[in-house]
Order: C-alpha cells, then structure tokens, then sequence
C-alpha cells in the first residue's frame, strides 16, 4: 500500500502539513477526495467550496478552484457556479453544522431541486471550530459545551439523519450514502461513485462522512476510535441510500 | 443564437418591473436568481418569460440567502448574475452582499422598496436606504443608484452591471413600490447603439488548464485569521473604493445658483421636489433642488458645494430621516441657516404639500 503514503497529486503541497487538529479526521476525508480526483481527472474542472467551521481551513487545500464561503451558505454557492456553468463540477464541503443546522433549508432544498453538485458533510457531532457546542447530530446524553449536563432529547430532539433525510427526499438520479473514517475503503469506494454521479449529471450527489473530533470530545486516541465505532455508529449506520442505477451497498 | 433583444430604439409604455427585465438583458445579463417578495415579482415574471427567448437562465431559489448567494455563485462562474428583492428580502441579502464587499464579486441586485420595519406593507416607502448603502458587517463597499423614473431604472440597470463589473464592487439599482408597479413611457435601447461599451464579464473559478500545473490554483476567501492580516486585506479595498467614488458618483442639481431655498431629496420622490421647485418658482419663490443618484458613494463635495451657496435646506423623504444621516454626514461642520425636514416613513409625498410647506415657512 505504499501508494497511499503519498500525497494525492491535486493537494497542495505548499499548504501542507495542514492546518486541521492531531487526529482530526478532516485530513483523511480530503486524502480520499484528492485520491478520487487524481483518478477522475476532475482538478482542472471541479471546483471546491468551503464552508465556515473547521472546514474552511480547506481553503487553499487543493490545487484546485476553491472559494470559502459564509456558514451553511456553500450549496447555494455552489448552485449558482452550477447553474451558471454546467461545464464545471463543484463540489461543497461542510460540517455537521453547517449542513444540518444553517444551511439545512439549502440542502434540503438543493435536494429537492436535484441540483447538480456534490456536498460532503463532514460529521463529527459537534461545532468544532467554535470549540465544541451541540450540533444537530450530537448523540443523546453527549457532553458539550452547550449541553453540558448530556444531550437531552426531550429538550432538544434526537440526532439528525442527513443522509436518511436527503435519501427521503432525493430524486432519481441522485446518490446519498454515509461513510465514515474508520473504513477507509469504503468510504473510497463511496467518495469515488458520488464525484462519477457529480461527472454524469445524474443528480444531486451527497456523502456524509462519520469523522472525529478528539479535541472537543477531550478523548485520547483509543477513545477517539472506539467513539466513532461503537457510538457513532449505533445511530448513524454506513452504508448507500440512494444510487442512480438504485443498486445498493449497504 | 437568438436575436437581440432589443432591435432599435423605440417608445414603450410600461412598469418599472417589466423596464427592468427588458433592461437586464439589454445589459447582456445572462442569468437572474430569485425569490418572490412584492413589490419586485413582476421582474421574475417577465425574465422568465423573455429570458428563455434568449438563450437567458433562471432559478428560483428556496429563500433570499440562497438567491444572494447562488448569484455570487454565478459571477463567479464568469456569468452576468442578478437578483432582486424587497424589503425583509434586502434584509437577509445583507449576508452574501458583504461576501461580495469582501470578496469583490460584481453581483447586481434590484432593490424595490416596501414598507417597514418587519413585513409592514407591499407597497412603497424609502426605508431601505440605512441597509442598502450600509447594511451587513462591513463598511459600506457597494454602489446604490437611487432612481426617480423609468427611463432611469432602463438606464441604470444596465449602468449597474458595468459599474459592477468594472470597479468589482457589489450595485444596488434601488427602486421601490411605486416605480416596480406604475406604467410609464420611456425609451428602450441597445447600450452599444448609444455607444456604451459593455464590460465583458471575467470568470474567478473554472479557468483553463489543471491548476498546480498550467497555472496556479485560485483560492477565494473571506476568512483572516489575525487582526494585522486582515487589515492588509481590507485597507486596499477601502483605496480601490475610494478611487472609483470619484467616478461614478452622480447627483442631480438644479436652480442652485439664486436660490433661497433648496431642497433635498431621492428617487421618486425627486419628482414631487422638481414640481413643488417649478411651481414655487412660478410664484417668484427661489427654490433649488439637489438629488443624489448615487447614495453609495454620497456626492458629499457636491453638496458641500451647494452649502457655501445656499444653506436654507428643506429635506423631504419617505422615511425617518434615512437619507437626512447621510445628507448630514456630507455637511459635517459646514454652517447651515436651516434644515427643515419632512419624513413621511412609507408614505408617498406630494408637490402640493411641499409647496405648502415651503410657501409658510417663508411667510
């Protein structure tokens, strides 16, 4: 496996190390992207937004086109690039945040729409950027810094679904799946079909990715995995929901 | 390809909503991005119409935010974007209007005033003026052009694109209820048969060859990690705004030189001070007039320059005293004999009780 020690071909060498936390899994799902983009061919074509939140540190990841955008405003940013330019593939990068919470109504919308473009959330359970709130997909009984007694559903719902909800409402054409950081292969082969869902014009492609968060979930890096495997994964199960030709891995 | 749009010059009689989606693609606007709000809906309704005709997009967005910035999203893609929008919509456009302040995307916006604050009513007031020219978490960098008819809204529509496109900062064409609805004649024409050279549109995303390769990868942001850094960032915008001011402020002025009395006013309301100018001139009374066209830039020297020559001011507007702040901010410690105000916030103003109003305070 000695080719996966080496830097995709689109990343920026310039920006790297990059700028992400020890143990972060931003790094990982940003290695499988520009491993998918060196083998689709897509760097001079595509175009990458980022959101605010820790994935805006991605803003000069690539050597690819990329505009950092306002929190949860990167779909219809991406829309509009879309909408103004079918030639172009642009793909939007977010965190749970930003996808589920203020940009909810564009992602469901940019669902709706089957909207050409492709959006990555990056899930982690919480705000990371602005040191570790509740989020929308914060497990029930989580401590944050804004649910600091444990996440309480009564007060404040269960963990969003994204991909559940997008797959609800998404139409043909569209491809939804969840992959995490803790299967690097799947979440490949995953990453690889959306971009050749986003290259076909089929419809909206979204991916959400289980990732980590060891600063603001204060684990080390056992518990660091072991959170992602056994708690995470209860509620948010892997897997494809949605595939244009509807042949599901799952 | 389809044809242009418009042929030749001719007459037309129509509303202002209508002038504008006939002006917007005059102007080369290839695609407009929208959500319904009155008083503005009828210029979706006509793009939608013309624009397929000519080869033109739309998208009708989920809300204001998504209309903002799927608009920013087309300027980026090297396409001539624009939206348009009213009242609460303006206040939600705030957002991706300061992305394009910081960012200089060249987005136009169409601007028709209701009333406010809150939802208030569908119909007209002045009340946008504090948001337009100085909304959002910035500085103000955007061009308004505030227009009184609808030749002016023909005219400035298809100015706002070249100013955009030109100086990179975000343009307001900012209309309101009354203009959006009414029917009135004009003449349409082609900008490049009058000898206006249309700005090309620039692509920022999407250029050719492979990034890292053939050139260097574009990076956009609006994001700066410490406080030195972005004011290195900001300071040459703020130089870059400076020296376009200079350029494309406009202001309208007329009887300054003998007059006793001036008034102050914008957009429509304009219309009711030249009247209520005419027919107090008519009954020997030396009134004046100035307009700024442009509210972003203010035409401050100019109306300093009135100031030294008359300083009896009567300022008269569909707001609170909107346009007043601004207009006191140009006098800023010029002496003044007096500044009488009429605020009507929402409600039309008529020349018969300006005239009314300047003829007693002379008594």
């Amino acid at each position: 496996m000695a080719e996966n020690l080496a830097m995709p071909k689109s990343w920026n060498v310039e920006t790297k190390p990059h700028k992400f936390c020890p143990g972060c899994g931003h790094g990982l799902v940003l290695k499988v992207l520009g491993e998918v983009i060196d083998e689709l061919g897509i760097q001079d074509r595509m175009v990458f937004g980022v959101d605010i939140g820790c994935s805006l540190l991605a803003w000069d990841f690539f050597n690819v086109d990329t505009v950092q955008t306002h929190h949860g405003r990167t779909n219809p940013v991406m829309v509009g690039i879309k909408r103004a330019n079918p030639d172009l593939l642009p793909i939007a990068y977010m965190g749970d945040g930003g996808g589920y919470a203020i940009g909810s109504q564009h992602l469901v919308n940019s669902a709706f729409r089957n909207e050409k473009i492709m959006a990555i959330v990056v899930n982690n359970v919480n705000y990371g950027m602005t040191g570790g709130q509740m989020s929308p997909t914060t497990l029930p009984g989580q401590k944050t810094e804004t649910s600091p007694y444990g996440r309480d559903p009564e007060e404040t719902g269960n963990p969003t679904l994204g991909p559940e909800m997008v797959a609800a409402i998404a139409s043909p054409g569209a491809y939804v799946a969840r992959a995490t950081v803790s299967n690097m292969k799947q979440l490949k082969r995953y990453m690889k079909k959306a971009v050749e869902n986003l290259i076909a014009g089929n419809g909206f492609s979204f991916l959400e990715v289980i990732s980590s968060c060891p600063t603001n979930w204060r684990t080390n890096a056992k518990q660091t995995w072991a959170f992602m495997e056994e708690d995470m994964a209860k509620y948010f199960k892997t897997g494809e929901l949605r595939t244009p030709d509807e042949s599901k891995e799952g | 390809m389809a044809e242009k749009p418009i042929q030749e010059e001719k007459k037309v009689f129509m509303t202002g909503n209508e002038v504008i989606a006939w002006a917007a693609l005059a102007a080369g606007a290839d695609i407009m991005y929208g959500y319904p709000i009155t008083p503005q809906n009828e210029i979706m309704h006509y793009w939608t119409r013309l624009a397929p005709k000519y080869g033109k997009k739309f998208l009708q967005t989920e809300d204001e935010l998504s209309a903002g910035f799927t608009t920013l999203g087309g300027v980026l893609a090297g396409r001539k974007s624009f939206s348009a929008t009213a009242g609460p919509g303006t206040t939600l456009f705030q957002e991706p209007l300061s992305m394009a302040e910081m960012m200089r995307i060249p987005a136009v916006v169409i601007i028709q005033q209701r009333g406010g604050p809150s939802t208030a009513t569908v119909i007209y007031s002045q009340q946008e003026v504090n948001m337009v020219t100085y909304g959002g978490n910035g500085e103000g960098w955007r061009v308004v052009y505030s227009t009184a008819t609808h030749q002016e809204l023909y005219d400035y529509t298809i100015k706002s694109f070249n100013t955009a496109w030109k100086y990179r900062f975000p343009t307001f064409v900012l209309g309101d209820g009354y203009q959006a609805k009414m029917r009135e004649p004009l003449v349409m024409y082609n900008p490049e048969d009058r000898g206006i050279e249309m700005v090309d549109p620039v692509a920022s995303v999407g250029l050719p060859g492979i990034p890292g390769k053939d050139r260097s990868a574009v990076h956009l942001r609006n994001t700066y990690s410490v406080e030195e850094e972005l004011y290195d960032a900001t300071m040459p915008i703020q130089e870059d705004y400076d020296r376009m001011a200079k350029e494309v402020v406009e202001w309208d002025e007329r009887n300054i030189d003998d007059a006793d009395v001036v008034i102050i006013s914008h957009g429509v309301v304009s219309r009711a001070a030249i009247a209520a100018m005419n027919r107090l001139r008519d009954k020997g009374i030396k009134v004046g007039y100035f307009r700024p066209i442009t509210l972003r830039p203010f035409p401050d020297e100019q109306l300093r320059k009135v100031a030294e020559k008359c300083s009896n001011f009567v300022l008269v507007e569909s707001a609170l005293g909107q346009l007043a702040r601004l207009v006191k901010a140009a006098l800023f410690n010029m002496p003044i004999e007096k500044f009488d105000a009429v605020y009507k916030p929402g409600v039309g103003i008529t020349a018969e009780e300006l005239v009314e109003r300047i003829e007693n305070a002379l008594k």
